[in-house]
């Protein structure tokens, strides 16, 4: 309904009780700390950075310690993280296990030497691979490969360019140089252009060898292994071997140690909160005895804080007034309804202070919105059904989807209603189904829509959809209207939105009488005529007003007029934002179409046990993929409509996130006696 | 001649559904190709990415819908053609191509604005909701079409 109001804190206490106030504001959760508020030289600060950082590379090793047990002992549920929220504890289980701490974080880094050692040994076998594989071209060699030779020969182990057979090589050998018959040549191996060789000869020979096998491009391999290939691979084996089993080893060290994982939950947030605290401690000033601290609480629970601390640690608590370059952080307050709409508004931006809250108003635009545009009451049946098993399954879910879910919950129902308005179950289910299994022939449709059947009469539901527009516009303006005479600009409230409800009154009320309309619509309007009249010259007298007064700031007239006239241009702006609600029509059509040619094909192999496998099948896919396109297109086109359409009307959001100072936590709730 | 009527009729409806189906198409892939990166580097953004891929989706339903009042009303759903002149056949295909037309390319338009809001997402996930934004104010235009397509097609006489 509104923007809580803000109160400014401004706390003063002793120093020795520094921790303890900031502990309980933290718990409270209830107070956003303006830093560096007090600018004064005596003052000093505490330099906490680096006590902050020691907390934060420890609730580092344990998140990093937690993830690599989700790794290799998986917990229970592990995908529905986001819906199950956060674990709740009593602050005297967290003080427990926070006696433990350090035992804690050496189980953490025994996790962590058990991965690092686990990767060293997949970093083994990945070498032991690589060796293995580039040992290929050389299984057949019985020698090592730093063979040189024995006593009275001399060995050539290497590769040739060329591709070669044993007899082909001998043969280019001798070519290069004849002399050399006595040599025992062999080829092992052929890729790429290349043979990798052996030429053993006697040790005479050896330089007269060695030249014609460079003339041959001979070269020695870059990393040979020590040893015969053969054994060297076979080592490579059992060494992945030992390696594999050490990394099972390991894995199963670090699955047993599965059962600390609730407390390493509990240490990573214990320190978390730590840090923040010591975060926040670093921006305090101080003197010899006292700290002072200022910020933001909102303005119900000041008293509460303020008797609290003052009761609690004798701190001097002041209520501050606001000063003119400060800005209020916004905190949205709404009924329980329209609050689930919040996480929408703070999606496009939060109001600032003295401005309107739209999001009551919104909240019902935009459940009704939502239903017209998915309107099929199977599918909001579903979508309702759903999200209200999932709000009572996972009660402790983070607050923004929560509301989130909320606020689908109630557009499902908004589906319904607008699904039996316009006879939608499945597109034409029922129909189709009584149809092609059942030899139904009475008349059709079988559920008669509440209302009309917008296939039918797509003109009538245009004029509806254009109304409902209208009032969502209108109603946008009225709270521009309404901010302006908060602030008592009767002047500017008469110009800008009186003199504009008059003229679009009067328009529409020409309009509705007109061939055009009558032509669309396939109604006849007819109006008195001292109504016609009315509307003529509400119209005129709307339009010249909007002219003369537009741009009243402006003294030269000539500008003014110009400006003036400018101004009434906008209304083609109005015409666009009304056409614009012609989606609701389209998006609306657009489920039902596709549902009944879903329904279409799924009965084309007629009847009979085949007919309704196949009708079942074809029904779920086509069904579940038009939902899910059609929930999209609902959400994205009721948003815009909103964002766009109306607080294009009177919104220009600039508030400021309320971020309080708390306790900031990943894992763990911890519950206290109060919290905002 | 006259059995061209109900040709003309046929093609109207097919090019409703093949021009916009075709925008949608190129449109969501070219939003998928920016999606596909954001998820490459944050796959949590999945979500948020994949409903900026779909928007550029709708011109191809459009363009069905459009199909689809066309077909029955030319008695083409219904397994029987209406006999309808040549001119009735041709004003039929008029009145089926704002969707076809506008969906093209409006529907190319919003893919490479949903791409460049993909990227909002992957640099300030909170401006989401603003992100939505820029690729739906392409959509205005190809409902507009719509909507004449859809006044069209109702409204003319079969004769």
């Amino acid at each position: 309904m509104s923007v809580m109001p803000m109160q400014k804190l401004s706390i003063c206490a002793h120093k020795s009780n520094r921790k303890a106030v900031l502990e309980t504001l933290q718990q409270f959760g209830a107070m956003e700390i303006i830093p560096d508020a007090i600018d004064d030289q005596e003052l000093e600060k505490m330099n906490t950075s680096e006590a902050r950082a020691q907390f934060e590379r420890d609730a580092e090793l344990a998140d990093q310690a937690l993830e690599i047990l989700d790794r290799y002992a998986p917990g229970n549920k592990a995908g529905l993280a986001m819906l199950q929220g956060n674990e709740e504890l009593t602050s005297a289980d967290v003080r427990q296990v926070a006696l433990k701490q350090g035992e804690c974080i050496k189980q953490a880094s025994s996790i962590l030497s058990f991965e690092k050692a686990i990767n060293e040994c997949r970093g083994n076998i990945l070498k032991d691979e690589n060796q293995k594989e580039a040992l290929i071209p050389w299984m057949s060699l019985d020698v090592p490969m730093t063979f040189s030779g024995t006593e009275k020969t001399a060995a050539f182990i290497g590769t040739v360019s060329g591709v070669y057979d044993d007899a082909g090589f001998s043969a280019a050998l001798l070519e290069k140089d004849p002399g050399l018959d006595a040599v025992s040549t062999k080829t092992l191996f052929t890729e790429n252009d290349a043979t990798n060789i052996t030429a053993i000869c006697l040790k005479k020979d050896a330089e007269k060898t060695e030249a014609a096998l460079r003339a041959l491009g001979f070269s020695k391999p870059a990393q040979p292994a020590m040893g015969i290939p053969k054994q060297v691979s076979e080592d490579c084996d059992r060494d992945i071997d030992k390696q594999n089993s050490e990394i099972e080893n390991l894995k199963k060290k670090i699955a047993a140690m599965a059962p600390e994982r609730e407390n390493l939950k509990i240490v990573a947030d214990y320190y978390r909160t730590r840090a923040e605290k010591y975060r926040v401690l670093g921006t305090i000033p101080q003197s010899k005895q006292a700290f002072f601290l200022e910020g933001w609480v909102p303005a119900v629970q000041a008293d509460r804080i303020s008797k609290l601390l003052s009761d609690r640690y004798h701190a001097v608590v002041e209520k501050e007034e606001v000063r003119e370059d400060e800005v209020e952080p916004t905190v949205l307050h709404n009924n329980k309804f329209s609050q689930c709409a919040e996480g929408i508004l703070a999606s496009y931006g939060l109001p600032q202070h003295g401005k309107v809250d739209p999001t009551t108003i919104m909240s019902f635009f935009y459940v009704f919105f939502f239903g017209m545009m998915l309107s099929d009451a199977a599918y909001g049946i579903i979508m309702a059904a759903a999200t209200f098993i999932i709000l009572r399954k996972f009660p402790r879910m983070k607050t923004g989807t929560k509301k989130m879910f909320q606020l689908f919950f109630w557009c499902g129902l908004s589906t319904v209603f607008w699904g039996f308005m316009f006879g939608g179950f499945f597109g034409n289910a029922i129909d189709v189904i009584a149809k092609t299994f059942f030899g139904y022939t009475g008349a059709t449709p079988i559920l008669k829509p509440l209302w009309f059947d917008p296939l039918t009469h797509p003109m009538v539901l245009l004029i509806w959809c254009m109304l409902f527009g209208c009032i969502h516009l209108f109603t946008g303006l009225g709270i521009k209207g309404f901010e302006e005479l908060q602030h008592h600009q009767i002047w500017d409230f008469i110009c800008d939105v009186l003199a504009w409800y008059v003229f679009l009154m009067g328009l529409i009320l020409l309009l509705l009488p007109s061939q055009l309309f009558a032509n669309i619509a396939q109604m006849t309007i007819v109006f008195p005529v001292w109504l016609s009249q009315a509307a003529k010259w509400m119209s005129i007298l709307g339009a010249v007003f909007i002219v003369v007064t537009s741009g009243r700031e402006n003294r030269n007239w000539a500008i003014r007029i110009a400006l003036g006239a400018y101004n009434l241009y906008g209304v083609t702006g109005w015409l666009s934002d009304v056409l614009s609600y012609s989606r609701l029509l389209a998006l609306g059509l657009a489920t039902g179409v596709i549902a009944s040619v879903v329904n279409t094909m799924g009965s084309m192999l007629g009847g009979g046990v085949g007919g309704a496998i196949f009708f079942i099948v074809v029904f779920l896919i086509g069904h579940t993929m038009n939902m899910a396109i059609n929930l999209l297109g609902a959400y994205v086109h009721t948003n815009r409509l909103q964002f766009v359409e109306f607080f294009g009307k009177f919104y220009d959001a600039g508030g400021k996130t309320f971020e309080p100072f708390t306790t900031n936590t990943k894992y763990i709730e911890v519950k206290e006696e109060a919290k905002v | 001649m006259n059995d061209f009527g109900i040709v003309m009729g046929l093609l109207g409806a097919c090019a409703a559904v093949f021009l916009a189906g075709c925008g949608s198409a190129v449109g969501v892939g070219i939003a998928g190709q920016a999606a596909s990166g954001v998820v490459t580097e944050d796959p949590g953004k999945f979500a948020q990415v994949l409903i900026l891929q779909l928007i550029p989706g709708t011109q191809g339903i459009y363009g069905l819908l459009v199909g689809f009042i066309t077909l029955s009303k030319i008695g083409v759903l219904g397994g029987n053609p209406t006999s309808m002149s040549f001119v009735t056949g041709l004003l039929i295909l008029a009145g089926c191509l704002p969707v076809g037309i506008v969906g093209l390319i409006s529907g190319i338009a919003q893919g490479k604005c949903s791409a460049a809001a993909i990227g909002i997402v992957a640099k300030r996930p909170d401006q989401f909701g603003k992100s939505m934004l820029f690729p739906a104010m392409v959509e205005t235009y190809a409902i507009l079409s719509l909507l004449i397509s859809i006044l069209a097609v109702t409204n003319i006489p079969i004769s």
